[in-house]
């Protein structure tokens, strides 16, 4: 009963989203303030509609309703509670359900927390949500429903089981964060086509859109964090990221938004950039459709590409021209009514912010045509097949992102309109010095390439580069104690998120490349009682037993790790084969932590010869990467606690701005 | 400059920006790129001269059933079959979990000239079929792609697997 109370509320929920796209469109249009107010209303009856059909779809996972067939098909009564709930979205239907709900939940908060909005701005914004909305639940409806039911009398008794991979709890936050992210971007894009259909994009505008933009640039950082942990330790390859398609899905539009989120302040302090911006809003939601298409539709051969379905995915492209075509379009009809902006120096914050902008969208450009190029080549060539592997992204995203590393420290202390490039540099000297010292200590003392020293230094560069700036911002050893502290309390929350982010892109480029450069690896086939030293531990393997899960039989490694002769810890590598899904058995991986570094062990098959394949790796430091990741996360929700976001003080911070030109 | 002087100069410098950008992508595409064989597919540019051992490429069909055999010091040989054709390939690391015999697998790395195959990465990706995708669709490409599927249907029918001891044994634990 719940089940079919979902699937209507659903339908109603279609229904309200029509409503919402139709009547305050309609209402801005005619300048019925009445039928734009309809808005708000109607983004909280389909959040709630919404909400509880997600609600009924997870009541059926938790108590195991094998009739309905999604249910059935990726869910077993045997799994953990926990995956119980999780795997509500860990299957295509109830993955797009939960798309629809972040969808709903973005909706619900614009009309909430945006009282200080124009009203037929607020109208227009809440309309285009409505329209997606209206898509994605076509979509849901009509080839996607999570509600089907198995006819009465062929019910089956036990389900198929989810998929294993997914059972894992970095991997069930993954989607909702992902999808956090992905969706996000539909705010900065309502705005920007809002705007276009207003044809003003002001200061103010920019200050609307920065927080979404940013709330979901947060999401998407942590959800791609997570995606990548979670690909180190339980993939078993000893690697975090592969440059898989899923994965470029979702980091291109990480890069969209990271370029969206600079320009943006540049709109809103010079109101200058501005039809550059609103394309960038277009394009960062557009990579996001993009992403949810390839990864839905079953287009790209690659380990996450669990739902083969053509029909779906030429729907979900049918959406995706609807709203990247339309968007477009407009853009390319309206944008000439945004006034023009004027010129500046090529040395000035604000050209530094463009550069940023230029590098991005260059290495958005070469990741993008390293995705598709592969299906367009099979397409043309009518099924020939190659593949475009990681050395083509190292080389050309390498090549466009390293540029933008190194000029990065410069940025915020250049002033805006006409910057000092001597200065700038003598206000780096210490950065710069360490980040020398860092590469001259590496080669001399590490071995490895003078690839790997320039890299340390580039890393090491980036981090001081941000220390330095705070500490020139906050006057750090220039000023009395006093001084010195109100600066550190009185410093917006904002800018605190730009120290804590750039100095976690540099950790992210120290964890990685101290990982990829000085990692060692061992792969054996080891019998009980071999030792295999690594790195400065032995390992010993122990022996081999068969353990119980909850809904899975695990066959564990065992071993003991010793380290100058004592021994330091026992470590378990398993492999687990799951109820339902015998033929896809997950590995576990064993890590041993130190300062460091991370200690990896995966089992691998039993070999013909007898023994076990084991492979072992040391990645020294590869926690700075989980470390620079928190950083960026971190330093987006002290953007979005910076009180300048918050609803109502945009006009108060204008005049509070006015009297504080320094920052 | 004027402003207009400016325009032009920034306008310029995006122009060669983006080809050089352009310029490194093509450059960039054409030497990382990587085809994709089937082994009766080597044989057959090999007869043409249309590849040369060396070039880096990725062989796909099904592992051959009783090929499956480690040497010393983890290296390990299979050979590669599309049922017409079979490429010995020899490999050291770990096998993916979903390696199997008589089951699809992708094997990425060199043609030697002694007509072995020296792979530097094995993949077993799976759809719900437990096939990669490029595998799938050369086989379905040639008229063999029946014949795999009954034989799978044959292999996965096998004794009940509602209990994790019995899906444990008969995945040969």
């Amino acid at each position: 009963m719940i089940v079919e109370l979902g699937h209507f509320a659903l339908v109603l929920a279609l229904g309200v989203a029509i409503y919402l796209t139709l009547v305050p469109l309609y209402g801005a249009a005619t300048g019925n303030v009445r039928l734009m107010e309809l808005a708000v209303p109607a983004a909280i009856v389909k959040f709630f509609l919404i909400a509880f059909s997600f609600a009924a779809l997870t009541v059926a996972y938790i108590n195991s309703d094998f009739s309905v067939l999604n249910v059935w098909q990726n869910s077993h009564s045997a799994k953990p509670f926990i995956y119980k709930i999780t795997g509500t979205w860990a299957n295509h239907e109830g993955s797009m359900l939960l798309w629809v709900l972040v969808l709903a939940s973005f909706t619900l908060a614009i009309a909430l927390f945006s009282g200080n909005l124009p009203q037929s701005l607020k109208a227009r914004v809440l309309g285009v949500q409505g329209s997606i909305s209206t898509a994605f639940l076509v979509y849901l409806v009509t080839v996607s429903s999570p509600f089907v039911r198995i006819p009465e009398g062929r019910v089956p008794l036990e389900g198929q089981g989810m998929n294993p991979l997914l059972q894992d709890p970095a991997l069930a936050m993954h989607p909702p964060m992902l999808y956090a992210g992905y969706v996000g971007f539909s705010v900065a894009f309502a705005f920007a086509i809002a705007a276009l259909m207003e044809g003003k994009v002001d200061s103010a505008w920019a200050r609307w859109v920065r927080p979404w933009t940013l709330a979901a640039w947060t999401f998407l950082t942590a959800g791609i964090a997570l995606g990548s942990w979670w690909a180190y330790y339980e993939l078993g390859w000893g690697g975090w990221w592969f440059w898989d398609p899923v994965e470029n899905a979702s980091f291109m539009p990480w890069l969209a938004g990271t370029a969206l989120l600079h320009s943006a302040i540049v709109v809103e302090k010079r109101n200058s950039l501005k039809t550059w911006t609103v394309l960038l809003a277009i394009i960062a939601f557009s990579f996001s459709l993009i992403g949810t298409f390839l990864v839905r539709s079953g287009v790209l051969s690659s380990v996450h590409a669990f739902a083969v379905d053509p029909e779906r995915g030429v729907f979900i492209l049918g959406i995706l021209a609807f709203f990247i075509g339309g968007a477009l379009f407009l853009y390319a009809a309206r944008a000439h009514t945004l006034k023009l902006e004027g010129g500046f120096e090529p040395v000035s914050r604000e050209g530094a912010l463009v550069l940023n902008n230029v590098l991005l969208s260059a290495a958005l450009a070469a990741v993008f045509i390293g995705t598709l190029f592969p299906l367009a080549y099979e397409a043309v060539t009518g099924g020939e097949k190659i593949t475009v592997g990681a050395p083509y992204f190292n080389l050309t995203f390498g090549t466009l992102i390293i540029p933008l590393l190194v000029i990065l420290p410069f940025g915020p202390l250049l002033a805006w309109k006409r910057g000092n490039l001597k200065g700038t540099f003598r206000k780096l000297r210490t950065a710069a010095a360490l980040a020398a010292f860092s590469a001259l200590v590496t080669a001399l003392l590490f071995g490895g390439s003078i690839m790997a020293a320039l890299g340390v230094a580039l890393g090491v560069w980036l981090v001081a580069g941000a220390l330095e700036e705070w500490a020139h911002r906050v006057m750090l050893f220039k000023a009395p104690f006093k001084v010195v502290r109100n600066r550190i309390f009185s410093m917006p929350g904002h800018m605190w998120a730009m120290t804590l982010a750039h100095a976690g892109v540099g950790f992210i480029v120290l964890g990685a490349i101290i990982s990829t450069a000085w990692k060692s690896e061992e792969i054996r086939a080891l019998k009980p009682g071999d030792r295999v030293p690594i790195a400065g531990y032995e390992v010993v393997f122990k022996g081999e037993r068969e353990v119980p899960g909850p809904n899975y039989l695990a066959l564990q490694g065992m071993f003991e790790i010793f380290k100058d002769g004592r021994k330091v810890t026992d470590a378990i590598s398993e492999k687990r084969t799951f109820l339902g899904r015998r033929n896809m058995p997950t590995t576990e991986v064993a890590l041993v932590y130190s300062w460091k570094g991370d200690l990896y062990i995966a089992i691998g098959d039993q070999s013909a010869l007898g023994g076990r394949t084991v492979r072992m790796y040391f990645e020294p430091f590869i926690y700075l990467l989980w470390i620079g990741a928190l950083l960026m996360v971190f330093g987006g929700i002290t953007g979005l606690l910076d009180r300048r976001f918050r609803v109502g003080v945009a006009e108060r911070t204008e005049s509070r701005l006015a009297a504080q030109p320094a920052e | 400059m004027t402003r207009k002087q400016q325009r032009t100069m920034l306008i310029l410098g995006a122009l060669v920006f983006l080809g050089l950008a352009a310029g490194l992508v093509l450059y960039a595409l054409r030497d990382t790129l990587v085809f994709f064989y089937t082994p009766s597919e080597v044989s057959e540019k090999l007869a043409q001269k249309e590849l040369q051992p060396g070039v880096r490429l990725r062989l796909g069909g099904l592992v051959a059933k009783g090929s499956v055999k480690l040497l010393d010091d983890g290296v390990i040989r299979f050979a590669v079959t599309d049922t017409a054709k079979t490429l010995p390939v020899t490999f050291k690391g770990i096998l993916p979990d979903l390696f199997r015999e008589g089951q699809g697998v992708v094997a990425e790395g060199r043609l030697q000239p002694d007509g072995t195959f020296v792979a530097d990465t094995v993949l077993a990706k799976h759809d719900e079929k437990y096939m990669p995708r490029e595998v799938a669709d050369s086989l379905k490409k040639k008229g063999l792609w029946q014949h795999v599927q009954k034989e799978q249907e044959a292999a996965s029918s096998a004794p009940g697997a509602t209990t994790a001891a019995a899906a444990a044994a008969s995945s040969g634990y």
